[in-house]
């Protein structure tokens, strides 16, 4: 059996310890749901960092900044800075008026049984894109990691899948999250020994590390060695529409987070509104530090990997752990790479606990049986089941699609439609007076429809090279549509207000700001730890 | 959740919730514009003016790179200054719900 294989099978072990203490702590909705309120501030900070940190932003961060240099960095200062929004304009407020949801905050105001369904499928449709691009990269991961061992594509799916439906099933909020802090404390662990690694390659001088940065070498597309400055803005994103793609990418990213529903439910397993802001600036100093180590990640591929090699062994995804090997053996190749699939494995548990919760809560109980007595034990059995087939679609598309599918895009689609569909109505609900149900289901409907429109239509489906899905010159020019479909998510949240007859309550409204603002009235943590 | 509607809307209508909201206000707009402008001045110069980014200003280390590396700063001294006013804006709220005589919404 290889080491890497063996150190996740360790990870696996830990992981399967916390959910079964988990499970004997409580059952309730609110422990499955928030685990009872009681996660502490910084622990619930780790845990955010976790959720963040998934496999797209190790392997794939590492990957692009090596291949494109300075372009890839971009996306390691949006992430961070996006928990501004997160901080100033959502997580308090959310945590004081809402349950379990996102649409818990929207639903006090507006027509529950609707809006509650628009949020739920914009809620699905973000966790289950997101999730099929970690399934498939954890796949295609494991099957070049453990080629020897002869783990296949399938088998790392299957096992990624059930795994995952364990966690959330068995172990519910609390598991999740525990799972989440031991993940994301490994994966800083692993990052800041591999940049001091790079550093030392270089004498531990930063002007070493950043000349050799200016001078990487490598085959050009004629064959010939072409040394190129990857401190350069301007590698992958080049005119005409290089600019407003940046800008593009970087709306959907700082708008995008604060309407993920996997980070937004994570302010409800904390006690209070103070706790969940303390909690945001936890993450965001892990999360900065993670992201500015991305750095001696991605460039020290660059610099002392290369290129050339890493596309010859397993392509841009396997930067970080070639780089593990080049610098620290095997040993640290398998640390390396365990720490990938650990990221992937709660990744994907936080996406399928966040949507069993919207599809229970706002779903089956406001939507279908809104009419009934409330019966929250109801709720919990809903949500686990609804964790089984999410978990089962998610493994079969992933299958389907195979592991050379091109996934990368279903990742940028979700933060778009977290974006342009979650973040406006939120917004708007908060801090319009004037707003109503019909702009919230206008504003999720056309938010959650330009995006996907706009991508459908873009260079990442369409294109003549034959390698894209839809064999035809992309109508829409750029990969990242949230400079269109955010403001268009903003325009149907208001015309939809403004062409409606229907009155805002007014008191509903009073009650909403005194709640959100002072934590009155606001959900009480259930159990101690 | 036993409180009335009308009580909902006492408080939202006091001086005192009036004064809470003005005072948050008075940090989070200023501060949420800041942000934004500063963090797509990034994009937008980069995106534009590729030429004057690249000029090396440190050593080896470019004008884009310590812009794009100040944004991480930017963000943890914000976020920093936050921490200290929302301390404010808590006591004012304590201070509002004490003063209203309206409890603090559940059992405790």
């Amino acid at each position: 059996m290889s080491l890497s294989l063996l150190m996740f099978v360790g990870f696996v072990a830990v992981t399967m310890v916390i959910t079964y203490y988990s499970a004997r702590k409580g059952s309730g909705a609110s422990h499955f749901f928030a685990a009872g309120r009681s996660i502490k501030g910084w622990q619930n900070g780790v845990a955010v960092a976790g959720d963040y940190m998934s496999a797209a932003s190790f392997l794939g961060i590492a990957g692009i900044i090596a291949f494109n240099g300075y372009d890839g960095f971009m996306y390691s200062v949006g992430w961070l800075v996006a928990y501004l929004t997160v901080l100033l304009v959502v997580a308090e407020p959310l945590r004081n008026a809402g349950k379990y949801t996102m649409a818990d905050v929207l639903a006090y105001r507006l027509r529950p049984r609707p809006v509650r369904a628009m949020a739920s499928l914009s809620t699905l449709t973000v966790s289950t894109f997101y999730m099929i691009a970690q399934m498939v990269g954890a796949g295609a991961l494991v099957s070049l990691l453990l080629k020897d061992t002869g783990v296949t594509y399938e088998h790392a799916v299957v096992g990624v899948g059930t795994l995952m439906i364990v966690y959330v099933v068995f172990g519910g909020m609390l598991a999740t999250t525990w799972v989440q802090i031991v993940k994301a404390i490994l994966l800083m662990a692993g990052t800041l020994l591999l940049s001091i690694m790079v550093l030392a390659h270089f004498h531990f001088s930063l002007s070493e590390f950043f000349e050799a940065v200016t001078h990487v070498t490598f085959k050009g597309a004629d064959g010939q060695m072409v040394t190129q400055d990857f401190l350069t803005p301007g590698l992958k994103y080049k005119p005409p529409f290089g600019a407003l793609e940046l800008i593009s990418l970087g709306m959907a990213l700082i708008l995008g987070t604060a309407g993920l529903p996997h980070i937004l439910v994570r302010f409800y397993t904390v006690p209070d509104a103070k706790t969940a802001r303390h909690s945001v600036v936890w993450a965001m100093a892990l999360i900065g530090t993670f992201y500015i180590m991305t750095t001696f990640l991605g460039f020290g591929a660059a610099t002392i990997v290369g290129k050339d090699f890493i596309a010859a062994n397993g392509g841009t995804n396997m930067s970080a752990p070639l780089l593990a090997q080049m610098l620290g053996g095997e040993i640290f190749f398998a640390f390396v790479s365990a720490i990938a699939f650990a990221t992937i494995l709660a990744v994907v548990a936080g996406l399928t606990i966040s949507a069993s919760t919207s599809f229970a809560h706002d779903f089956w109980t406001n939507v279908l049986h809104h009419q009934r007595e409330h019966r929250p034990e109801e709720e919990v059995k809903v949500a686990r089941i609804t964790a089984f087939v999410i978990g089962g679609v998610a493994m079969a598309i992933a299958i389907k699609l195979g592991k050379t599918a091109n996934v990368a895009f279903l990742v940028a689609l979700a933060f778009a439609v977290a974006a342009s569909a979650n973040l406006p109505v939120m917004v708007l609900a908060l801090f319009w007076k004037r707003f109503n149900t019909a702009g919230a289901c206008w504003g999720l409907g056309v938010g959650l429809l330009a995006s996907l429109g706009l991508i459908v239509i873009g260079p990442a489906i369409m294109g003549t090279d034959g390698k894209h899905m839809i064999n035809a010159l992309p109508i829409f020019p750029l990969e990242n549509p949230g400079i269109l479909s955010i403001p268009l998510g903003f325009l149907g949240a208001w015309l939809g207000t403004m062409l409606s007859s229907e009155k805002p309550d007014e008191q509903k409204y009073a009650e909403l700001m005194v709640r959100a603002n002072t934590g009155l009235g606001a959900e009480k943590a259930t159990s101690g730890h | 959740m036993a409180k009335t509607d009308s009580q909902w809307d006492r408080i939202a209508a006091s001086a005192e919730f009036k004064d809470l909201l003005k005072s948050k206000a008075k940090f989070v707009v200023p501060a949420t514009i800041f942000f934004i402008v500063y963090y797509f001045a990034l994009p937008v110069s980069v995106g534009y003016f590729p030429e004057f980014m690249s000029r090396k200003v440190w050593g080896p280390v470019n004008i884009a790179y310590l812009f794009a590396l100040s944004q991480f700063f930017m963000a943890w001294i914000l976020a920093a200054m936050y921490l200290r006013a929302a301390g404010r804006f808590d006591a004012k709220a304590h201070a509002l719900v004490g003063h209203l005589n309206v409890g603090t919404g559940g059992k405790k």
